[in-house]
């Protein structure tokens, strides 16, 4: 007896589980919320730290990987299986590039001595040691989510590839989409908390 | 369904395999129901191993039995395994499990894959719980609930145990998607939210509680991880972090957590209590929506655990307050528990006993939470023995008797055997005592002052705490009577056969033991889960 097939089903418990994605960073979002109304000026001063150039680009990067992982479920509903490889590989792309210079930025810091437990911010004062512990968690947790989504992605791919997931039956790669949909949404909110509004 | 068959072979025998892997690989929600069953019960023989050797030391002051660091590990065990390996996963896991699918009239869970991806997370949480025991600097001797700075600076392996925790955790977000997604879309036809049983309705709130509280557990434990590991002094006041900031996230889960825990009961309560009184349930709507008020008031009242912690006054009136909104909803149910039974035909079976002794100890239970969430009461009884005692009031007396009640009432429905009636009697009798004897001295001692976690304490103490040992005694004897006389009947007792309880719920109205798909045919659903008049009991 086969089971029905239960694409509503599906995403409905996708969402769910985007939910409590959401609230794991939750957790780390009120802690900065709750720091920075501790120290306002040390979270100012080690905010402007951070180079808004690799930030904007990052985000510009993960915003257009949001558009082209669209654009594929919109090309795999339409049966064009070709354009849906190209534009997965595209969102692959934009992720590596997002990974890359966040090596090159998190580098930098380490570098100057900015990291956890760091003898350097154990010299300065407290509230700049709270604000990067918080930067390099929420960065680091949320980096680790755009190598899981990009795996993600591309074992959809594969799938595409082999004819598994395809006009008829792709709820696969919504799903998978929708998960990467909040890895950008996660960022969004990241951003400016840490880069712009300090 | 394609073809309708006559008789279709139980789920026991129904793919002609047997051996381990015919279970653990089951996607089968009753076969997985089974395996979560007998893995948190058989932790939760565990965790009363190390109560008792817990209330063996406490039974004269100075060394008993162990040392003071040996003690401080069995009480953190004894509370890991559990809250984290038992009650949590337990009533969702296993009875969740076996009997959901079947009360809505469903084949399986939505995600039957999923379902057994968290057993399997769950064993592998187990484990690493486990390993965290015996390796690294041995035992976590933090308290369950890990608080820093000592967590983050005891030499223990608190580490490992923490990342066991937290994947548990996955596995209970899993399975609580799993369960909401279940019981908004596999309904059989008919059944409405309206025709629901109840412990579906509180399955249903308690699975929003696993989804939206345990993702803070989660990040919780990793920053707890993050701080012993890489030294992120997010919650080290030396380096500008605060505890009580790790109070907070702790709590956010860990108050939710104990919903989790109590809810699920609750719907075998307001299940057991209608069957054995003959009577449709009191206030069904008021019942459901009472699952669901407590479930959304419970994620505001963390911050009653904390108001010795350092809070301001106005955040401890407010979560005072709120906190007593929560006793709302509970005495709602409560109330309506008792007017079901209110000139009912009632049958003092053994699923009966063990719910009706919920009702009491989960009211002495709640009251004395009252004494813990006004504040000016609280700062007297904060960490004493009357917060052990209330604990185990509402979580063993409560949801551990709930436990049982499930037991009696639903594994002979999937055993096809039941257990003896009068050993079954006597064993709730005995823990029935025993319960109170040790639970009710040790609020006293709480009153009298006597601290929790504590490994000695004065002689004036010393008569109370032998009472308390010796209640726990009488308990462990019922456990043995119980645990012996219901194994016993569900491999060789008398024969379990039709409707004999006379419930009016979907699972009674299918062979026992249920058929690999559950159903013979798709049911169609046209009376609600209290109406006994189709059940032929009078």
């Amino acid at each position: 007896m086969s089971h029905l097939k239960d694409d509503s089903g599906a995403k409905l418990g996708m969402w769910l589980f985007l939910f409590t994605e959401l609230l794991l960073f939750g957790g780390l979002f009120l802690l900065y919320s709750a720091y920075l109304s501790r120290y306002p000026h040390e979270f100012s001063a080690a905010g402007r730290q951070l180079n808004v150039v690799f930030g904007t680009i990052n985000t510009v990067v993960l915003l257009t990987s949001s558009l082209l992982v669209a654009m594929a479920v919109t090309a795999v509903q339409r049966g064009e299986r070709r354009r849906t490889l190209w534009l997965l590989g595209g969102t692959i792309l934009c992720a590596a590039i997002f990974m890359a210079i966040k090596y090159v930025e998190w580098s930098t810091k380490i570098l100057h001595g900015i990291y956890p437990n760091s003898p350097h911010l154990a010299a300065g004062p407290p509230g700049e040691s709270v604000f990067f512990s918080l930067y390099f968690m929420s960065t680091g947790i949320h980096g680790l989510h755009v190598l899981i989504g990009a795996t993600l992605l591309a074992w959809v791919g594969s799938k595409v590839k082999r004819g598994a997931v395809h006009g008829g039956d792709y709820i696969l790669l919504e799903n998978s989409a929708l998960y990467w949909h909040l890895v950008d949404l996660i960022w969004i909110f990241i951003f400016p908390l840490y880069y712009l509004i300090l | 369904m394609t073809t309708v068959q006559p008789t279709q072979p139980s789920f026991w025998n129904d793919t002609g395999k047997t051996g381990l892997a015919a279970w653990i690989f089951s996607t089968d929600h009753k076969r997985i129901g089974l395996l979560y069953f007998y893995s948190t019960f058989g932790f939760f023989l565990v965790g009363v191993l190390l109560g008792l050797l817990l209330r063996i030391e406490l039974m004269a002051p100075g060394r008993t039995i162990m040392g003071p660091q040996t003690y401080n590990a069995l009480f953190t065990v004894h509370g890991v395994v559990m809250i984290f390996l038992f009650i949590i996963p337990g009533f969702q896991g296993s009875f969740g499990n076996l009997v959901m699918p079947i009360q809505i009239g469903a084949r399986d869970v939505a995600f039957p894959r999923l379902n057994l991806f968290s057993w399997w997370l769950y064993i592998i949480g187990a484990v690493i719980i486990i390993t965290s025991l015996f390796t690294g600097g041995g035992p976590p001797d933090t308290g369950w609930t890990f608080y820093v700075p000592f967590s983050s600076r005891t030499g223990t392996n608190v580490s490992l145990a923490v990342f066991g925790v937290f994947v548990v955790g996955f596995s209970s977000i899993l399975t609580g998607l799993n369960f909401i997604t279940t019981i908004h879309r596999l309904r059989a036809e008919g059944m409405t939210w309206g025709r629901l049983p109840l412990f579906v309705w509180s399955l249903y709130a308690t699975a929003w509680v696993q989804v939206l509280a345990t993702p803070i557990l989660a990040i919780t434990l990793v920053l707890v991880m993050a701080e012993r590991l890489l030294g992120t002094g997010l919650f080290d006041p030396g380096r500008g972090g605060d505890p009580v900031m790790y109070q907070h996230l702790f709590w956010i889960y860990s108050h939710p957590a104990v919903y989790i825990m109590i809810l699920p009961a609750m719907g075998v309560i307001s299940d057991v209590i209608p069957v054995f009184s003959r009577k449709p349930i009191f206030g069904y709507k008021m019942i459901a929506f009472s699952s669901i008020a407590i479930a959304a008031f419970g994620s505001l009242v963390w911050g009653h655990h904390m108001f010795t912690s350092g809070m301001s006054d106005t955040a401890i009136l407010v979560f005072s307050f709120l906190t007593f909104i929560v006793a709302i909803p509970s005495a709602i149910k409560v109330f309506n528990w008792v007017s079901t039974l209110y000139k009912g035909s009632i049958s003092l079976d053994a699923p009966m006993l063990f719910a009706l002794s919920f009702i009491l100890l989960f009211s002495i239970g709640g009251l004395s939470g009252l004494i813990l969430g006004a504040a000016a009461t609280d700062v007297h009884v904060h960490d004493t023995h009357f917060v052990v005692g209330h604990f185990h009031y509402v979580i063993f007396g409560g949801a551990g008797f709930a436990f049982f009640a499930a037991m009696h009432y639903w594994l002979p429905k999937f055993y096809g055997r039941r257990y003896a009636e009068k050993p079954a009697i006597v064993a709730w009798a005995l823990m029935f005592v025993g319960f109170n004897v040790m639970y009710f001295t040790m609020q006293v001692l709480g009153m009298k002052g006597m601290p929790r976690r504590y490994y000695d304490y004065l002689p004036e103490f010393a008569t109370l705490n032998l009472v308390a040992t010796i209640g726990s005694w009488i308990l462990v004897a019922g456990l043995i009577v119980m645990l012996v006389n219901l194994f016993r009947g569900l491999f060789r007792g008398e024969p379990f056969v039709g409707n004999p309880w006379g419930g009016a719920t979907l699972e009674w109205t299918t062979a026992t033991p249920p058929p690999t798909e559950n159903f013979e045919e798709e049911p169609v659903v046209t009376h609600g889960p209290y109406d006994f008049r189709g059940t032929g009991i009078p």
